[in-house]
């Protein structure tokens, strides 16, 4: 089963045709990097896909599931979820919380409203087990604001794993990190188990080809090519966009 | 930030408190009870609009439309002959959620300063309907001459005395159902909304709905104040829609701190004390009031009652 299919996708802000067309396959467990110039459309694609944006025309579906006009928290009950480009975290929030309510997200007791939070052992003991796979037990407590930058988009992805998503959405999950916390997400990424489908838009290429297998170079909101990274590598016209 | 440790910070001072609040109306004098039965009702006031503000992030400029529709409906009531408290505090939550569900189903497409703008000219829309039909409302006469309530168990509401403890009482209740509504993973999930909105769409939270209950739960809550501040005062007339009184109720929450429990409770406290003391020294009581305020938002940008909290740490 294709874990994202989407079909003469275009979206339209005014006169700016942002995104012209695309088709896409994505098969379950693939890992797909999309990559392109500045402007390219990465990013208009991520949100139509993620549904913060919706189309101008085409059709989306999610497991063989049509979803084009579903809401975002809609696509995310059906086993998507992203992150975000700009660290997009609960600032205020102690860090468990931040990983509390995202273990919640799934749970069909989030709505209740007379029993203390704390008092949902799955919820606690899920979100214990997360932070003490990731070494961050030990800040739990920390309000969110005070890590470090490099935590935070390790936290980034954190955050979206723990809604158990089927289909995972890494917007630039890399953006303005150092070389060594660089290496770390990669290989956070690298590690996930095969059953979960992965999608990243990444800037920088070296990160695209070490995790992908599979890449798709988007070009004014085009699809200007697509195949393996050496078949990217030795793709004349990538070259060109992005040597000049 | 979780309110179990807020609640622990300051127990000492809570339990001298609470003496002083049992044994005030024998320390003070009638006039001083009555202006802590307004700091009791202007607390519940502004914590039901602190569920918006400080723990969902949506700044309400129309308030106290929610308080006014109770207000009026208990008037209403009382002159229609009916004296049942009970059933007039369940009518007046009932229509100030019922109002907060039309007007937050208006307002919560808006953000920002659009939604402030859009809840600011609703409540209007109220204040304008009290203020014009006359037929119905007395225009700006008000409904005047409203008894206090018979509650039943065998207490008289009519001395000022009774009405304090009664007053304390229903604080008591909004605070506790507050404090277990902020605690619950509805609570939880308002905060994750007041952070980012994005965020908690990317997770599969349904924002909107979230959005629309808490503001509904915020209306039936103000409706409480409103039900009690008319049996206190006795009358009713349009200001209680009046945006002085929405705008009272957000400096309310930046006196005393919003997105905390005790915050706008501090914050009603203040604002209403040195309304009616500062009134009998001065004419120019409201350049003192400004002056009060500028200073605590320079002293304490995130209100009074974070002293407290950075004290423990």
């Amino acid at each position: 089963m294709k874990a994202l299919s989407v079909q003469t996708l275009s979206k339209n802000f005014g006169g700016l045709r942002a995104i012209r067309g695309i088709s896409l396959e994505i098969e379950e467990g693939e890992r797909r990097a999309i990559i392109g110039p500045n402007g390219a459309g990465k990013t208009t694609l991520f949100h139509l896909i993620s549904g913060f944006l919706f189309p101008s025309s085409g059709h989306l579906s999610l497991f063989g599931r049509e979803v084009t006009n579903l809401q975002a928290y809609q696509r995310s009950a059906l086993g998507m979820a992203r992150t975000f480009q700009v660290t997009n975290l609960f600032q205020k929030l102690t860090l468990f919380d931040n990983i509390l309510l995202a273990v919640q997200a799934m749970k069909q007791t989030r709505f209740c409203f007379y029993r203390r939070a704390m008092s949902f052992r799955d919820i606690m003991n899920e979100t214990e087990h997360l932070l003490k796979e990731w070494n961050l037990w030990a800040k739990r407590d920390a309000l969110l604001k005070n890590l470090s930058y490099g935590e935070q988009r390790q936290i980034e992805v954190i955050m979206a794993l723990a809604t158990k998503p089927r289909l995972l959405l890494l917007d630039e999950p890399t953006a303005g990190l150092s070389p060594a916390e660089t290496v770390l997400v990669t290989s956070i990424v690298k590690n996930l188990p095969r059953e979960i489908t992965t999608l990243l838009i990444e800037h920088d290429m070296d990160v695209a080809f070490d995790i992908a297998e599979k890449i798709t170079v988007l070009h004014f909101g085009s699809i200007l090519a697509e195949g393996s990274p050496d078949q990217i590598k030795g793709n004349p016209k990538v070259a060109e966009i992005y040597l000049g | 930030m979780k309110l179990a440790e807020t609640l622990k910070g300051p127990f000492l001072l809570l339990c001298l408190f609470a003496v002083l609040i049992l044994l005030f109306p024998f320390l003070f004098s009638n006039y001083y009870v009555g202006l802590a039965i307004q700091i009791f009702i202007m607390a519940i006031f502004a914590m039901s609009l602190d569920l918006l503000v400080g723990h969902t992030g949506l700044p309400s400029m129309g308030h106290a439309a929610y308080y006014g529709v109770a207000g009026y409906a208990t008037g209403f009531l009382c002159l229609a002959g009916i004296k049942n408290f009970w059933l007039v505090i369940l009518l007046g939550m009932g229509l100030g959620g019922l109002t907060a569900a039309f007007f937050g189903f208006l307002a919560l497409r808006a953000r920002g300063p659009y939604f402030m703008l859009i809840t600011l000219a609703l409540s209007q829309v109220l204040w304008g309907i009290a203020f014009k039909w006359r037929s119905v409302t007395r225009g700006d006469d008000g409904l005047p001459g409203i008894g206090r309530p018979i509650l039943g168990l065998g207490i008289d509401l009519k001395p000022d005395l009774h009405f304090y403890y009664f007053t304390v009482a229903v604080f008591l209740i909004v605070l506790v159902s507050l404090f277990i509504l902020l605690n619950s993973p509805f609570g939880y999930t308002l905060r994750g909304i007041r952070e980012s909105e994005s965020r908690m769409k990317a997770l599969g939270y349904p924002v909107w709905v979230y959005k629309y209950v808490g503001f509904i739960f915020a209306g039936i809550f103000a409706g409480i104040s409103g039900v009690l501040w008319v049996y206190y005062s006795g009358f009713v007339n349009p200001s209680y829609f009046g945006v002085d009184l929405s705008v009272k109720a957000l400096l309310m929450l930046i006196l005393g701190g919003s997105g905390s429990l005790f915050g706008p409770s501090i914050g009603a406290g203040i604002v209403v004390l040195l309304e009616n003391l500062v009134s009998g020294f001065t004419e120019r009581w409201s350049l003192v009031l400004g002056i009060v305020y500028v200073t605590v938002i320079m002293l304490f940008s995130e209100g009074i009652f974070s002293v407290f909290k950075r004290g423990r740490n």
